[in-house]
């Protein structure tokens, strides 16, 4: 009960790999671009045949270039989101998702409308697509693709034609959404930071291959796994609770692994909030140290240090029900014995914690 | 005023419209959709009749339409009659000669499709022939309409293949066209002077109608 993905091709764009998604599970297929992740996307909606590839879902064979079986598009039960939305200009955002729901449908205006509304767009149902903003249009684009009923839901760079803060609501609509996504998804996206805040799995694909796959922390401790995509855009999220201004412009918050201080945040006393924790900004210590500038000291557990083709490692710590992670040294962490288990201290500059770092938690 | 031959000409261009339409939407939408060898002198072909002078290509279809020639004969054993100087063969010269002004608007016009929209109705599940009808249709439409308000109106202005190919039959052949240069000929300038500003009047309505219908030519809601 899952789509499972194994391609081969020598050109136009390179490609070798294989992986899988289970039910209702985001896998982000992570790399820069040209890496083939879209061809890749576009192989299992049956847009492009790789010269050796085989598609399947839930058992049902999509494409076996060996058993010459090769399903086109409109008969693969996909949903596709592209960069463009590509929505039918001529029909209204309902029309547009009535579409996509299968022929002799009973209700097809109900349903798009329940539909519309799943993805907070009750109210623009007939408006066409040129009268709506882009993150509109990108949930109209949402809301066509669930209406097939899809056995896979395809994602390609979904959120990079809308602004920051529309991509940022767009992420909350998808977590908001995902109580019905019961199908595997695949998200294909350069970002590695929207890949670490959406998907559960994540393969990182380079020059058509996977240089890394696994869970999403796995993955984002593997320094060897994500070179390509920048080391310095490794981090991590860190859940705390606001206890309130502390004076000279700093906010004190708590978190499981001891208070941690901020530069002023504009959040009420005891929300949640997320703090992006940026790996290189760590610095790992095995006592606690006196006599140093850093503000935060949070204790923490040790759970692996992954080194790299060079002299950096990647630690992960984990800190309560968090985890996070540290880029040091090889050497240093060959110095300081750190390996899973070992009890150590995470030293994080309160001034190196950027203000767009912390997000409101939950709903 | 001759009437007959007004009916004539009004009865020649909407045939010539009826059967071009379904062969321009055919022939347009795959030469937009479809690179191929010789695609280029596919569209040489098509634009032919648009720089070949009337009385050449009018030439060549007499001769083709002759009873004895493959298509006249064929036309004879199968429907009866002749071809050259009747007006299912004036029908026939006209949807050869309007290919270009049909086929190539046509064309653009789904040209004017984006990939994406097309691979968005596959993935939407939509059959092929569904997405024809529900996409593809509605956005080549201004296109189309182009298309078959060119080939109207250049139908009924066409002279030199209708002579060769029809002649000057009244009531079969004699269009409009035809029957002002016969009323030169006879020196009844005013009649040539009243079907000509008829004819100048039904052409510049019908393309005054498409220029006012063009910002309504969107695809209409649905």
């Amino acid at each position: 009960m899952a789509l499972e993905v194994a391609a081969q091709a020598a050109g136009p764009i390179p490609l070798d790999l294989q992986f899988s998604a289970a039910p209702g599970e985001i896998l982000a297929l992570v790399g820069p671009s040209g890496a083939g992740k879209s061809t890749l996307l576009r192989s299992i909606a049956g847009l492009w045949t790789p010269t050796h590839a085989r598609v399947a879902v839930n058992g049902d064979i999509w494409l076996d270039t060996d058993r010459r079986i090769n399903l086109p598009p409109h008969r693969r039960r996909v949903g596709l989101v592209v960069q463009s939305y590509a929505l039918f200009p001529h029909m209204t955002a309902a029309g547009n998702v009535a579409a996509a729901l299968p022929p002799g449908h009973p209700h097809p205006r109900a349903e798009a409308g329940h539909l519309l509304a799943l993805v907070g767009l009750a109210d623009v149902a007939d408006r066409l697509p040129a009268q709506l903003s882009g993150g509109q249009q990108q949930r109209v684009a949402l809301a066509r693709a669930l209406a097939r009923a899809p056995s896979a839901l395809l994602l390609d760079e979904p959120f990079s034609a809308v602004d920051l803060p529309t991509r940022e609501r767009l992420y909350a609509g998808i977590h908001r959404l995902r109580d019905h996504l019961k199908m595997p998804v695949v998200l294909v996206t350069h970002d590695l930071e929207e890949a670490r805040l959406l998907a559960d799995r994540m393969v990182v694909m380079e020059a058509g291959r996977a240089v890394g796959q696994g869970t999403v922390p796995e993955v984002m401790a593997d320094p060897a796994a994500l070179r390509g995509m920048g080391l310095r855009a490794v981090a991590a999220t860190l859940h705390a609770r606001v206890v309130g201004p502390d004076g000279d412009g700093l906010t004190q918050l708590e978190t499981a692994g001891g208070p941690l201080f901020l530069p002023r945040l504009d959040e009420p006393p005891g929300r949640q909030v997320r703090v992006r924790i940026m790996a290189h900004d760590v610095i790992l210590s095995r006592h606690r140290p006196e006599g140093l500038s850093a503000l935060n000291i949070l204790s923490g557990t040790v759970r692996s240090v992954t080194a790299g083709d060079g002299p950096g490692a990647m630690v992960r710590v984990a800190i309560g029900e968090d985890e996070i992670l540290a880029r040091i040294t090889r050497r240093s962490a060959e110095a300081l014995g750190l390996a899973a288990g070992v009890e150590c201290f995470a030293i994080l500059k309160a001034m190196s914690v950027a203000r767009g770092a912390v997000s409101p938690a939950g709903d | 005023m001759d009437w007959t031959a007004l009916f004539l000409s009004l009865r020649l261009a909407g045939w010539t419209v009826v059967i071009l339409l379904p062969v321009a939407v055919l022939a347009g939408r795959f030469l937009a959709w479809n690179q191929f060898r010789g695609k280029r002198l596919v569209e040489a072909l098509v634009l032919l009749p648009l720089v070949l002078p009337p009385t050449v290509f009018g030439f060549y279809l007499l001769l083709a339409f002759g009873a004895h020639r493959p298509i006249g004969a064929f036309w004879r054993d199968t429907f009866g009659g002749q071809l050259v100087f009747s007006f299912q063969g004036l029908v026939l010269a006209s949807v050869i000669f309007n290919l270009p002004f049909a086929i190539q608007p046509t064309q653009r016009g789904f040209e004017a499709i984006p990939t994406d929209l097309r691979e968005a109705a596959a993935c939407c599940g939509m059959s092929p022939l569904r997405a024809f009808w529900q996409v593809e249709l509605p956005l080549a439409w201004p296109g189309l309409v182009t298309a078959m308000v060119l080939t109207f109106a250049h139908t009924l202005g066409e002279f030199g293949i209708v002579l060769m190919v029809g002649g000057s039959i009244p009531g079969e052949t004699r269009t409009l066209a035809i029957s002002i240069y016969d009323r030169v000929q006879a020196f009844d300038d005013r009649s040539a002077a009243i079907m000509s500003a008829v004819l100048l009047a039904i052409t510049l309505v019908t393309i005054m109608a498409t220029l006012a219908l063009a910002p309504r030519m969107r695809p209409r809601r649905r």
